[in-house]
């Protein structure tokens, strides 16, 4: 789960990590009050989205006055934001977040993600602050300083002399605040169950204070039922509706941009199921996992979801059944078609357990828009002809 | 022979009372498994399933002798009961549990790790060893007996592959399904030497998905000491950049991880690489 800039700064601001003073609003009104409020002469008007390049989509505003303010919010509520992160679509900007200038020598990066290959978190930092950091990883690798922090030990004085010593800070009273920064952020990293926090840029100021200038967050979706707190700086609206939806029913669903919609058990057999369509000269509309309970309510729900996207031309159910036995995922397909109106052909892919038994009862149901496949190549190619109109 | 377990292997169940515990150990009971006990919290004394219940896992390793324990605890439990298990002297924990936090998988793992215990998993569907021991959720009956040996961070294409290859007349030595978790117990790595020593497997099918890069630390292991043939697939090929695909760890996260450069690290490697996975069954018995 992501969380809003605004939201990542409140977590920070209660670990002490420094950053500039601000407030969300919903309105342009409010946005005029919280700049008053927040004093100052300068503010900086930021549209609040779960998506990164906000400043170059115009989704960033420095305002010079209490009007500038109300004008940027004005402009920036209510418009779709298109960054390279939001995909072409964009996203809706619904709140914005008014925060005081800064005044900025430096932009510097600072991050903390789960480094897969040594299993434990690292702390990675750059100079090259504001910059797109897989750029700057691409282009210039050395830019980039990974301190590793093995939770066994915690966040350690060394891990902080190799950070600053690699930043190039030289000056006692800036490394002693850059260390505090980072050994706050490494602790609240762990005690949130994050999977990411991005600070880009974090800035220098001209008194050498460092500030997060900017907060990104991701979370462990597996350790939400002990965040409480965190769960509840959810913002549906940033999800995808259908994908919400189906995660309710137990299904996991992402949707694609192709034209046979797919049903499938377990997750690696269903991206397994979209390479095979693709493979074959199809294209797969959606990514969609039943899990280990396909029965006739999951599957009449997918039916459901699938057919929601109207580019579907046909469908393929790709189930091999284990401990489920393939009679009762057939019986539950047919109780499925019954409904949920299936308008296109299903091509359906019953293997495991009692198999034989699947195709029989599919075979004497005789639904003239089920068509009933031997294998996985068997059941992705008649997908890929039905879609074709073949 | 194969790798891990076999008919001797003695076996308790974490979670053994529990409704998924039960029906599991029952299946694996069914299919010869040596379980010789089960764990639950305040129900030692007991009996279930015709097996003695204990307490905690030190009472169950004294009292049996059991050396491989199967996991079934909620997801929030996980990183307790894995780590109970290596301080009792447990040799293989194999954790079926879905959901289970990242911090605590990194905890038990290294825990395990000192304590010389190897994990399978989490989220994963176990390990079996065709025809003698089955330690997880799988269908039994698709695993024929014979010398191909299987690693799968998924379930059901561990189920496809298997079958393919049994459908082309081979059969499987040993299929171990590692999990698909951005932290898990043995990979790759650690699983190719343990069948390439094994006289009774001829050749390995790996297949691997979106995200991390176990798959390309094992290109590199390939490359330097396996000489069985190897067959692979990588799930993911069409999955967009920056979406969980089902699996925790299956995210192409910042252009790294993806389906491509496994391919074709593996291919470099002197992999059989296939582009789907309907081909794994053929394509095994082209390198056998």
């Amino acid at each position: 789960m992501n969380i809003h800039e605004y939201q990542a700064k409140q977590i920070f601001a209660k670990y002490g990590v420094p950053t500039p003073r601000g407030i969300v609003a919903n309105t342009a009104d409010q946005a005029v009050r919280n700049a008053a409020e927040l004093g100052g002469k300068i503010w900086v008007v930021k549209a609040q989205i779960h998506a990164g390049g906000r400043g170059l989509g115009g989704g960033v505003k420095l305002a010079r006055s209490l009007d500038e303010v109300g004008e940027f919010a004005s402009q920036i509520l209510g418009m779709t934001l298109v960054t390279h992160q939001t995909g072409p679509e964009g996203k809706l900007v619904q709140k914005v977040y008014i925060e005081e200038g800064a005044d900025i020598k430096d932009e510097l990066y600072l991050g903390v993600v789960l480094d897969r290959a040594k299993e434990m978190p690292v702390i990675m930092a750059s100079t090259q602050g504001g910059m797109e950091i897989e750029n700057v990883a691409h282009d210039n690798p050395e830019k980039i300083i990974k301190v590793a922090v093995d939770p066994a030990i915690g966040f350690q004085g060394f891990h902080g002399r190799e950070l600053v010593f690699g930043l190039g800070i030289t000056d006692p009273a800036e490394q002693k605040k850059f260390i505090s920064f980072a050994s706050k952020l490494y602790k609240l990293y762990m005690e949130n169950d994050a999977e990411m926090i991005e600070i880009n840029p974090l800035i220098k100021t001209g008194a050498g204070d460092f500030l997060a200038l900017d907060g990104k967050m991701g979370f462990d979706d597996s350790a939400l039922g002990r965040h409480p707190d965190i769960e509840d700086m959810r913002d549906i609206s940033e999800e995808d509706a259908d994908e919400r939806e189906a995660s309710r029913y137990g299904l996991s669903y992402i949707s694609l941009d192709g034209e046979i919609g797919c049903m499938v058990n377990g997750a690696g057999l269903a991206m397994g199921t979209m390479d095979t369509i693709n493979y074959m000269g199809g294209t797969p509309a959606n990514f969609l996992d039943v899990g280990g309970k396909a029965n006739a309510e999951t599957v009449a729900k997918g039916f459901e979801i699938i057919l929601k996207n109207p580019k579907v031309k046909a469908i393929f159910v790709n189930i091999f059944g284990g401990i489920v036995r393939c009679d009762r995922i057939a019986n539950g397909i047919l109780e499925a078609t019954k409904m949920v109106n299936v308008h296109v052909p299903v091509i359906v892919r019953l293997d495991g357990t009692n198999a034989p038994e699947a195709a029989e009862i599919l075979k004497n149901a005789n639904i003239p828009n089920v068509i009933a496949a031997t294998d996985l190549a068997d059941g992705a190619a008649k997908a890929v002809a039905a879609a074709k109109g073949e | 022979m194969s790798i891990l377990v076999n008919k001797d292997t003695k076996v308790i169940v974490q979670g053994f009372t529990g409704k998924e515990g039960s029906f599991h150990a029952e299946q694996c009971l069914a299919y010869g498994t040596k379980i010789v006990g089960g764990v639950t919290p305040n129900k030692g004394g007991q009996e279930h399933l015709g097996k003695p219940v204990f307490n905690t896992v030190s009472e169950a390793v004294k009292a049996t002798g059991a050396t491989v324990s199967m996991i079934f605890v909620p997801p929030a439990f996980v990183a307790d009961a894995v780590m109970e298990a290596a301080d009792a002297g447990i040799e293989l924990a194999v954790v079926i549990t879905e959901g289970a936090p990242v911090r605590d998988m990194q905890a038990a793992k290294a825990y395990a790790t000192k304590h010389n215990m190897k994990t399978i998993g989490p989220n994963c569907p176990g390990i079996i060893t065709a025809e003698e021991c089955k330690i997880g959720i799988m269908p039994g009956m698709i695993f024929k007996k014979g010398h191909v040996g299987l690693i799968s961070k998924s379930g059901t294409l561990t189920y496809e592959g298997a079958n393919q290859v049994c459908r082309e007349g081979f059969g499987i030595s040993t299929a171990v399904g590692i999990g698909g978790d951005p932290i898990i117990g043995l990979s790759y790595k650690q699983l190719l030497p343990m069948f390439e020593a094994d006289p009774e497997t001829h050749a390995i099918v790996m297949i691997g998905e979106i995200g991390g890069d176990l798959e390309i630390q094992a290109a590199k292991f390939i490359k330097e000491h396996i000489t069985k043939p190897v067959v692979a697939f990588i799930a993911g090929q069409t999955a967009p950049k920056g979406k969980r695909m089902g699996h925790a760890g299956a995210i192409v996260s910042g252009g790294a991880g993806t389906a491509k450069e496994k391919m074709d690290a593996l291919e470099a490697a002197g992999v059989k690489v296939v582009v789907s996975p309907a081909e794994i069954g053929k394509a095994i018995a082209e390198v056998l």
